[in-house]
């Protein structure tokens, strides 16, 4: 067994989420320079350079690169031959992301019962935490801030199997469009198709974090995304929603096996901050 | 880019609110007050009971931001808008007190629409996400009132050539409704 102290886990949770807040992915980056090239509408570019401009300036200085700094969701992928030593596993999570918020500026945006009290939890702790044991003795540890201007639009449906790719498409494309200016596009629109009511969320959470530009290994869904990232940047919402051909960035499917009386589609959508960092112990 | 910027300064009168036509990009200089959700709710909540504001909305701009905290040598920590029809339920009541320009991002009720009408307000959005950009035209942030709001208090803001884009107009014209049907494929 392989010993990874708990001060160890707070330290890597501390620095992913400061990282992710501060720094855009360069995937994104190039994507949104793609954009500005084809971009057809004049405020639509303007958005756009705002955005990039935006998000070179939080790099080089080390501040939150939007103001949302988010809710704290972490994927971690535990290695069955290792032992965790110190103290308890989720509490040196939860105290990484509280000293990443404390000492890196960062919002803290968690409110405690979501319905009557609604009082701030003022170091945006608890985070959410989705652990899978795996083989090997490492721990590999993916972190996101999730904006909720994003999250507040997304949208789940039990699709009856009968509604096939066409339902599924009506979706997705019925979701972005509905959601117009509010998910700050372009987004990044993460799809579930599959599993069960939780498992369809969490594969649509884990696809708005794919690379953008990195397409699924299954031929079928890697037309699907190409067709669907089309047919969303004709909807004309384009940057900032004011109008414009650059809606979407990329359209990103997990599926997994489900039910044969059911077609659950989960459609997580992600504004252009996607922030994410990963590192492995 | 050849945009053309129409430059304002707070607060507005209605000859400059109603010279604001949708689609126009604005850079607006003066002073905005920050109040999103639970900072609203307390402003139409007094409103209602007939108690005394901590501020005269007259002629003012609300710029809808819950800030991330100012690093040391910043005047204020990265403040981008937040989605506007949080506050539609309010809106009207801000409206009706003099409030003359509202600062957020994304769709808006038809009630605020019809009370903008009514009331000669403009609607700007500002870029969702270009949070460090925008703090670098904040100047100075000065706490108002209801500090136990924590990051939703009620702050003034003195900001200088705030980029935004008029998205609904005096008449009602709105940009969501009608900037994408020329894109639209």
């Amino acid at each position: 067994m392989r010993e990874i102290s708990t001060d160890t886990i707070t330290r890597v949770v501390r620095e992913l989420f400061m990282k992710a807040n501060y720094n855009i992915g360069a995937d994104v980056l190039a994507a949104l320079e793609r954009g500005l090239k084809t971009e057809e509408s004049e405020t639509g570019r303007v958005i756009l350079e705002q955005i990039i401009e935006n998000d070179k300036i939080a790099a080089a200085e080390g501040v939150a690169l939007c103001q949302d700094t988010g809710l704290a969701i972490l994927f971690i992928w535990l290695g069955q031959d290792v032992r965790i030593v110190g103290g308890d596993f989720n509490t040196a999570v939860n105290q990484g992301v509280r000293e990443a918020y404390a000492d890196g500026y960062l919002r803290k945006s968690v409110v405690d019962d979501p319905l009557y009290d609604r009082e701030n939890t003022r170091d945006n702790t608890p985070a959410i935490i989705h652990l899978e044991i795996v083989p090997g003795d490492k721990i590999k540890i993916e972190v996101t801030a999730k904006g909720f201007g994003s999250e507040n639009m997304s949208q789940m449906k039990m699709l009856s199997p009968s509604a096939g790719e066409a339902g599924v498409r009506d979706f997705v494309v019925e979701t972005v469009r509905a959601a117009g200016p509010n998910p700050c596009p372009p987004v990044i629109v993460g799809v579930g198709i599959g599993g069960s009511i939780e498992s369809c969320a969490l594969l649509a959470k884990k696809a708005t974090l794919r690379p953008v530009g990195e397409q699924n290994a299954d031929p079928r869904y890697a037309r699907l995304e190409k067709d669907l990232l089309e047919e969303i940047n004709y909807l004309g919402i384009g940057p900032g929603g004011l109008g414009g051909t650059t809606t979407a960035l990329a359209v990103n499917i997990n599926y997994a096996p489900t039910h044969m009386a059911s077609l659950p589609c989960v459609v997580n959508l992600c504004c252009h901050a996607i922030r994410h960092a990963v590192a492995e112990i | 880019m050849t945009i053309k910027y129409k430059k304002i300064t707070t607060p507005l009168s209605d000859e400059v609110v109603c010279s604001l036509k949708t689609g126009d990009s604005v850079l607006l200089s003066g002073e905005v007050y920050a109040l999103r959700d639970a900072g609203h709710k307390r402003m139409a909540e007094a409103i209602q009971a007939g108690k005394e504001l901590p501020i005269d909305l007259s002629g003012q701009v609300v710029y809808y931001v819950g800030p991330a905290p100012a690093p040391p040598g910043h005047a204020s920590g990265s403040a981008g808008p937040t989605s506007s029809y949080r506050m539609d339920a309010y809106t009207p009541t801000l409206l009706e007190r003099g409030l003359k320009g509202m600062i957020g991002k994304g769709l808006r009720s038809e009630e605020v629409i019809a009370s903008m009408k009514k009331n000669n307000a403009v609607y700007f959005a500002a870029t969702g996400g270009a949070a460090a950009l925008i703090a670098k035209r904040i100047k100075k942030v000065e706490l108002i009132a209801y500090e136990d709001l924590g990051a939703e208090a009620l702050q003034k803001m003195t900001v200088e050539d705030f980029p935004l884009t008029v998205v609904i107009d005096c008449e009602g014209n709105n940009l969501y409704e009608t900037g994408f049907l020329k894109y639209k494929k």
